[in-house]
């Protein structure tokens, strides 16, 4: 990902990549394309080389930013109508960090708007197509950064990870892609979907770009106070103990799982047996709660953090308002997508006055019990290797009116958000029909590091 | 019938912290344009986290350590949410489940104790002006940190009512962790009437009167419900739980919200801030730092001050701490009153509280008062000069000397004036008749003797001399 080598220059690079953005139009990658300010800032990198001057470690790096991270370059959408016109006056901590090292953002790309759902259909844009297969979803809700790595339009991409939001485009689109531990990377300048289990990460198509991208972007942030004090760069990438033990979950071993999916997981389990790492199976049975309480408390913290969307100080606002009632009903109607009001209606169900106890503290209780049920997991393995979601990329319009099957691809992604431990995409082959494959390594809180670096005894 | 009245008051205190609750945004907007303190946080950009003023959790500890409450080491903050455009985020940061301040009491000057449920630190919502068209939003106010404090319903009269929301506002004062300001909504008062047959063993249902912000709304707005209240249960009515409003102009309240409309807040944990955990020893070097207190002045100044002019001071915090740095008696006795009839009464008061004369000028002028060397009038006089802007830091003795206040107290010198005086023509009729018996003249020639002394004289020596000379 270096170019400081004088052998290209960053303009060519951005250009390339502009050029490529615009041959894939048809994928529906993109809310909006940085053109301008990307040569401008392309010119200004290849300036200081030609000086001499010491330029950062992405210099004239072109990447892709999710559209929910706020930057004044564009306007941030979170591919939502209700910010429509909304430019942002600051820039995310996430995003200033890249910058700082001369990372250069060609575009900005789709998403579930507010990043609700699994497959980038719920945008208000319409949906990205899959990188393998144009009649599949790419995934979500980072579907545009994933695909757009996985065409090689750029070098890499940001996304944020919620319930499974890299991790599971990445698997679809054949990449890699990295959901932190909580805390890792600072929140602030993203546009919120549950505070709790929101994560920002990264696409990339190798460990060694993950690894680079993270020491830059993670450290502890006063912008953010549920960040975690500085560890990424501290914590050592050797994996010493060896050989390594591998758990896979007894639980997601059956028929719901996609035959092409477990076969997979079988020679990735043969692949490191071979190296002399060992396998053991785990019961983690509490796993099971995991979407259920998911879907509790993350429409919760969705419905509270949309609270804001209301039409009065910036973004879209409904021209059929004749009263203050009115304007609130209307600019929320229109505004948002049907996903949104699913998760809105969710949400303030289980935090109404009488169902408080019944649902969210229910589910906060259960979320205990997959925080331990990890780490008594962690206490016997290294890391787990399991399913990203239970099938490869489906096709458009498939689920997208059964949201209970929409929020089943989600079984055994949500857990580890719920538990705030990392996990990374592998890309693990292919299926017969050429649709990609992947699986998600998972190590303890704040084993990031480690984990990347495992991830290429699995290559 | 006869009816015990119960009383529950919350009151709303916003903190003087130099920036807000949860931005790095200036709290003081006095005097500023609508929406110019008010950062992408405070209008709820999307993406923008709360970032806690550890400042407010400093001064929660004072206040709450000023009414006796428990510091409750571990708190954390929740939301509850409501539309409205005061409301950017909708929703409000607050403690509904793990306030930072537990029980306590509040004393008030009659000595009945008033208990405190808990207080707990929230952010200040907007303001709204309403037009016939249109309103307009001014979100300057936004997450300015309040502490809300909540009483036991243990007040039974509207004169405790006042009272209590008095000391309130005294012990928040003197604790320094508001402007106190009550005209500018600096503490607002919400309060909760009900009603129940002397003997009863539960209480009556209540009404709730939002918003007050006088001590004298408090006791009328009190004294309105138990008459209005008590109407209605004699005519054998229910009283309905809602909210009402006070209208100050016609010393009414109106009825606003009833309870089967009220808000489901939807109260949920706060995810974007860590929980608050306070070290024991926090708290104690935190509440060291409380300065003394209503009661510490009522029971050091008790017998030194009359009551009525000791409950005066207490209302001027930075007043009674200078009289506190006085040592002597008298001299305390002797400024406290000049602070009470002569200060409190001048126009400029309010600005001149700002800037008090230092202990030790306030010591020279008690002392030139004392040795006689200023009369009560020119004692008024240096004392007014030692807050007036182009005097004062000189010094009361020069300030006095400056403008010729000394008075003449040297008998040898005043001696020789009054035989200058005695020697004058004009003034040996008025000694003819005082000798014949005519005590009133006696004025006269000690006028003449002031005069002849540009007023220096004092005039009862004066007077000593001059009778002594015509006997």
């Amino acid at each position: 990902m270096k170019i400081a080598n004088k052998k290209i220059t960053a303009e060519r690079l951005v250009r390339d990549a502009l050029k490529k953005a615009k041959h894939f139009a048809d994928y529906n990658i993109f809310t909006f394309i940085n053109e301008e300010n990307a040569i401008k800032k392309a010119r200004e990198i290849d300036e200081k080389i030609a000086k001499g001057e010491k330029v950062g470690k992405l210099a004239g790096v072109p990447y892709a930013l999710k559209d929910n991270f706020l930057t004044p370059e564009g306007e941030t959408t979170a591919s939502a109508h209700i910010l429509q016109g909304l430019t942002s006056p600051i820039t995310a901590t996430a995003v200033a960090k890249l910058e700082a090292e001369g990372a250069i953002m060609i575009g900005r790309t789709n998403l579930d708007a507010f990043a609700h759902g699994s497959s980038t259909e719920n945008s208000y844009f319409g949906p990205t197509l899959n990188a393998y297969d144009k009649e599949r979803v790419a995934g979500g809700s980072s579907g545009g950064s994933a695909v757009a790595v996985a065409l090689d339009i750029v070098e890499f991409a940001t996304g944020t990870d919620t319930g499974g939001s890299i991790r599971q485009p990445a698997s679809f689109n054949g990449i890699y892609g990295l959901k932190p531990t909580y805390g890792c990377i600072s929140r602030y300048g993203v546009v919120a979907m549950a505070s709790s289990t929101d994560c920002i990460g990264f696409f990339t198509k190798t460990p060694d770009d993950m690894d680079l991208l993270m020491s830059i972007a993670s450290g502890q942030d006063p912008k953010d106070m549920t960040t975690l004090p500085d560890y990424y760069n501290e914590s050592d990438a050797k994996n010493e103990r060896k050989p390594h033990k591998i758990g896979v979950i007894k639980e997601f071993d059956n028929e719901s799982v996609n035959s092409e999916i477990r076969r997979a997981l079988k020679e990735k389990c043969e692949l490191l047996e071979s190296k002399g790492h060992k396998i053991i199976e785990l019961e983690m049975p509490s796993l099971k709660y995991a979407l259920s309480a998911y879907y509790i408390i993350v429409p919760a913290e969705v419905a509270s953090n949309l609270s804001r969307y209301d039409g009065i100080r910036y973004g879209f606002r409904s021209e059929n308002s004749t009263s203050l009632d009115s304007l609130y009903d209307h600019t929320r109607s229109e505004g948002f997508m049907p996903e949104n009001k699913r998760r809105i209606m969710i949400g303030n169900f289980v935090l109404s006055s009488g169902f408080y106890d019944a649902y969210f503290l229910k589910a906060a209780k259960a979320r205990t019990l997959i925080i331990k049920e990890y780490e008594k997991a962690f206490s016997k393995v290294d890391y787990i290797l399991s399913p990203v979601a239970p099938n490869p990329a489906f096709k458009l319009g498939e689920k997208v009116n059964d949201p209970v099957a929409m929020y089943l691809e989600d079984v055994m992604s949500v857990s580890l958000n719920l538990a705030g431990v990392p996990g990374l995409t592998i890309p693990a082959g292919r299926t017969k029909t050429d649709l990609p494959l992947g699986l998600q390594l998972v190590g303890p809180r704040r084993s990031d590091k480690k984990l990347i670096e495992f991830a290429k005894e699995l290559i | 019938m006869k009816y015990l009245p119960t009383i529950g008051i919350e009151c709303h205190v916003q903190l003087c912290t130099k920036t807000k609750l949860f931005s790095e945004v200036d709290n003081d907007a006095r005097g500023k344009e609508p929406n110019s303190c008010v950062s992408p946080v405070d209008y709820a950009l999307p993406g923008m986290l709360p970032r806690l003023n550890g400042e407010a959790i400093r001064l929660a500890i004072l206040a709450g350590h000023a009414m006796n409450c428990k510091i409750n080491p571990h708190s954390r903050f929740d939301r509850k949410h409501y539309f409205y455009p005061d409301s950017p985020k909708g929703y409000q940061i607050t403690q509904f489940y793990h306030p930072i301040i537990g029980p306590g009491y509040v004393e008030l000057p009659s000595g009945t104790k008033i208990r405190i449920e808990h207080a707990h630190l929230e952010g200040d919502a907007g303001k709204l002006t309403h037009f016939e068209t249109y309103s307009l939003v001014d979100l300057n106010r936004v997450d300015t940190p309040l502490i809300e404090i909540v009483s036991m319903p243990d007040i039974h009269s509207a004169k405790d009512a006042h009272d209590y929301c008095k000391e309130l506002w005294r012990l928040m004062c003197h604790a320094g962790v508001t402007y106190g300001d009550l005209y500018n909504g600096n503490m607002r008062f919400d309060i909760n009437v009900s009603l129940a047959p002397e003997d009863a063993k539960e209480l009556g249902t209540r009404a709730e009167v939002k918003n007050l912000n006088s001590f004298r709304s408090v006791e009328r707005a009190v004294t309105y419900e138990i008459k209005r209240q008590s109407k209605l249960l004699d005519s054998g009515e229910k009283i309905i739980q809602e909210t009402r409003g006070w209208n100050d102009a016609e010393g009414k309240t109106t009825g606003q919200r009833s309870k089967e409309e009220a808000k489901d807040y939807r109260y949920m944990p706060e995810p974007d801030l860590p929980p608050i955990n306070l070290t024991e020893e926090f708290i104690e070097t935190e509440s060291a730092k409380l300065p003394p207190m209503p009661s510490d002045y009522r029971n050091k100044l008790r017998g030194i001050l009359k009551e009525d002019i000791l409950e005066i001071l207490l209302d001027y915090p930075k007043l009674m701490q200078k009289i506190s740095e006085l040592e002597s008696t008298s001299t305390i006795s002797l400024i406290a009153n000049l602070f009470t009839s002569v200060l409190l009464a001048e126009e400029k008061s309010a600005e001149y509280l700002n800037d008090l004369p230092s202990a030790k000028e306030l010591k020279e002028l008690a002392e030139m008062n004392e040795k006689k060397e200023l009369s009560s009038t020119a004692t008024k006089e240096v004392f007014l000069r030692l807050f007036d802007p182009q005097m004062k830091n000189r010094g009361a003795k020069n300030i006095a000397k400056e403008l010729g206040l000394i008075q003449e107290n040297n008998l040898d010198a005043l001696e020789k004036i009054v035989d200058t005086v005695l020697a004058k023509p004009e003034t040996q009729k008025a000694q003819t008749d005082f000798k014949a018996g005519e005590e009133k003249v006696i004025g006269f020639l000690v006028g003449q003797v002031m005069k002849e002394s540009k007023g220096k004289a004092n005039p009862s020596t004066v007077q000593e001399i001059l009778r002594k000379k015509l006997s």
